[in-house]
Parts: structure tokens; C-alpha cells; sequence
């Protein structure tokens, strides 16, 4: 495969993840993470780079020995190469920011059985070469970080009246409590898949025109 | 060591802190085997299991690595232990009672990737818990994942046939339920 035809082959393995075959939002991938750190938009974001960084990696580790792997012991060769990256991660935000290791917890270790990077790396990274395995990783970390910030955003906003920790909505605002709550993630989340649902049920009959 | 009595080892794991109505933990088989309230209850019986073995495994697993002094390997090892013990769970059935194995068929393998299973693993260790209070600590994760299984299949075998608008039917339906549920289990928030 020439360069050029691999260019805007890998753009459009970038945007895939991002929008349209976007992980948590239209593939319903990694729902734990997603629900459970999104309390405010800073341990989403957090949460997201971590899993980006884990996915980018673990799918150029996974494409570089996808010739060697036998086919029978493939799915545990690459819980073991994520294991390995996550560890990294793990010891790396323990180093940067204590509070922020104490705020995500035993959710960093937990990256490990996110079902994302399993799949990515079963379903594009074992068939593809380096170059567009790292375009697919970025892409759906990219996506997973932008559909947990969605999530993160509203439920601290309405949740406790701030965004990344600065004051948004006026003192007068009563902070809606269950919005920081489990309930209030499963809530969030429903009403965004129901955006976008309405979205899509919208644009089908434009599409049969 | 942690003192915790059993039962309230127990009680905290299946109710008040249930595991997918307030951690979240394994969401994916929750919304994808809660159609049916026989497929939710048999998957509950496989999870309860593999977690208890896992439980018992990593127990063993950490003493040792803390012995030998490479936590770091932590990770990796109970992963590792998860993986084969599924491995094992899916041959043993197979033998015993092909007609069970049949009627798991691929919600078997993919256990190994319920983050329920390795949270329980790595909860236990980091709340210091002795060898019997892992093991119920597991059992009553394992009962309140079924639980909150069992509960969310009834509610969606009644609601198909409700008349439900066409843009909420499907996941947003379930995270709703889910919603609803999580609310009435802050109810147990006193116990334990």
C-alpha cells in the first residue's frame, strides 16, 4: 500500500471513531467507565486521555505481532499486553496527581476489561497495519473521551453548578443533587442516546429521499 | 486486617453498594442479557461462581505477590487468573450438563471481560479483607448483580407490551429503568 492511498485512509479511520461509529454513544461500548467517572468533567477527561493512551498503544502493540500470535491463544495475548499498559497508566497519574488517583480509584485498574479496547484490537488492530491501527486507536479514544465529557459537563453543571471546577451557573441555583449520584448517570446518559436517536430518526426519511 | 462482621461484609456488597446500580460495574451483560428472566437468572448463576472462585484465586494471588514483593504484577496476574478460570468454568459445564452450556453459549467467555468479576478482585484487596470476608464479600456481589439482573428482566418483559414511542425503546429504555432502580436502592443506605 502506497502512501498516498493510506492518507486519507487513516483520516477517515480517525473521524469514524469520533463521530460516526462513535464508541459509547452509537456502539454502546465501555459503559462502565463511562457512567462511573463522569461525576464532573475533569474526572472525565482524565478518564477518557487514560483510555485513549491505553487504546493507541495497545493497538500498536497488538498490529505489530499480529503475524506472530497463534489464532487459539490471541484474546489472552492481548488482555495481557492492555494489563500491561494500564499498569503504566495506573503509576503514571499516581505520580502527577494523588487527587486525582483517589477520585477515579480502582476505576484506572478496571480500564483493563473495558470492552473498547478488547475490541479494537480483536475486531481492526489484529488485521491492519501499524499506521492505521494508531489512526483507529486515537479515533475511538478520541471519540470515548468526547461522549464521557458530554456526560461529565452536564451532570456537574446541573449536578453542583460548576464546569472543571470554576462557577458557572448563578448561587442562586439549587444544585441538583442526584445528578452527582448513580441515578443521576444512568439519567444523563439515556437522555443523550435519546438525542440521538431523535437525530437519527429524523435524518432517515431525508436519506430515503 | 479489616474487622468488618460477615454479614455486614454481605449485606453492603449485594445492597447498599450494589454493584451495578452504584458502581456500575457490568453494565454491558446487564443491558445485554436482561431481555429474558431465565437467560438473566442461569448468567447470574455462572457470574456468583466465577467471581467466587476468582475471589478465593486472588486472595491467594496477592499474599503471595505481597510476600515476594512485586505488587506491580497485581494486575496482570488477576487477569490472567480470571481469563483461565472462565476457561475452566466453560469445560467443566460443557462435560456436566451440555444443555447448560448450550443454552449460555457466548455470554460464557465473555465473563471474562465483566468488570464486575475484576472489581471484586481488586476491591477486596484494597479493603484488606481476610480469606472468609473475600469470599462473602464476592457472594453478595455476586447475588446483587443477579438481583438487579432478575429485577430489570422483569420490568422489560412487562414493558414490551407497553406502547413505548419508537425513538426511546431499545438502551435508553434500560438506562431509564436502571435510573429508577439506582434511586430505590440509595433506600438501603442506612443498613450495614
Amino acid at each position: 500500500m502506497t502512501t498516498n492511498a493510506q492518507q486519507p485512509q487513516a483520516v477517515d479511520e480517525l473521524l469514524k471513531g469520533i463521530w460516526r461509529d462513535n464508541p459509547a454513544f452509537v456502539q454502546i461500548l465501555g459503559m462502565c467507565p463511562t457512567l462511573a467517572v463522569s461525576n464532573t468533567a475533569r474526572n472525565a477527561l482524565a478518564m477518557g486521555l487514560a483510555t485513549t493512551f491505553v487504546l493507541t498503544l495497545s493497538n500498536v502493540a497488538v498490529s505489530s505481532i499480529r503475524n506472530i500470535v497463534p489464532k487459539q491463544v490471541r484474546i489472552s495475548t492481548y488482555i495481557l499486553v492492555i494489563a500491561t499498559f494500564v499498569t503504566i497508566v495506573d503509576y503514571a497519574i499516581q505520580a502527577i496527581s494523588l487527587d486525582l488517583h483517589a477520585a477515579l480509584g480502582a476505576f484506572i485498574s478496571l480500564i483493563v476489561v473495558n470492552c473498547i479496547i478488547l475490541g479494537r484490537a480483536e475486531a481492526f488492530a489484529s488485521k491492519n497495519p501499524i499506521g492505521l491501527s494508531i489512526a483507529d486507536g486515537l479515533g475511538m479514544g478520541l471519540g470515548f473521551t468526547f461522549a464521557l465529557l458530554c456526560l461529565g459537563a452536564v451532570r456537574e453543571v446541573l449536578g453542583s453548578g460548576t464546569l472543571f471546577g470554576v462557577q458557572v451557573l448563578p448561587s442562586s441555583f439549587e444544585p441538583w443533587v442526584v445528578m452527582i449520584l448513580p441515578s443521576g448517570g444512568f439519567f444523563t446518559l439515556a437522555l443523550w442516546l435519546l438525542l440521538f436517536n431523535w437525530m437519527k430518526a429524523r435524518k432517515a426519511p431525508e436519506a430515503a429521499r | 486486617m479489616n474487622e468488618q462482621p460477615l454479614w455486614s461484609v454481605f449485606i453492603m456488597a449485594c445492597l447498599t453498594n450494589n454493584f451495578v446500580l452504584a458502581y456500575f460495574l457490568g453494565i454491558c451483560p446487564f443491558l445485554g442479557v436482561s431481555g429474558k428472566m431465565e437467560t438473566s437468572t442461569r448468567m447470574g448463576g455462572a457470574v456468583v461462581f466465577v467471581m467466587l472462585t476468582a475471589s478465593a484465586c486472588a486472595y491467594g494471588i496477592n499474599s503471595l505477590l505481597v510476600a515476594i514483593g512485586a505488587e506491580y504484577l497485581r494486575l496482570i496476574s488477576f487477569i490472567a487468573v480470571i481469563a483461565s478460570t472462565v476457561q475452566l468454568v466453560e469445560m467443566v459445564i460443557k462435560k456436566v450438563s451440555p444443555a447448560l452450556f448450550r443454552s449460555l453459549g457466548i455470554f460464557l467467555p465473555l465473563i471474562t471481560t465483566n468488570c464486575a468479576i475484576l472489581a471484586v478482585a481488586l476491591f477486596q484487596t484494597n479493603k484488606g479483607y481476610g480469606f472468609m470476608q473475600c469470599l462473602v464479600y464476592a457472594l453478595g456481589a455476586g447475588t446483587g448483580f443477579t438481583l438487579a439482573l432478575a429485577l430489570i428482566a422483569g420490568l422489560r418483559e412487562k414493558l414490551e407490551l407497553a406502547s413505548v414511542p419508537d425513538v426511546v425503546r431499545g438502551a435508553a429504555l434500560t438506562l431509564l429503568l436502571a435510573g429508577i432502580l439506582s434511586i430505590t436502592f440509595m433506600g438501603f443506605a442506612g443498613l450495614g
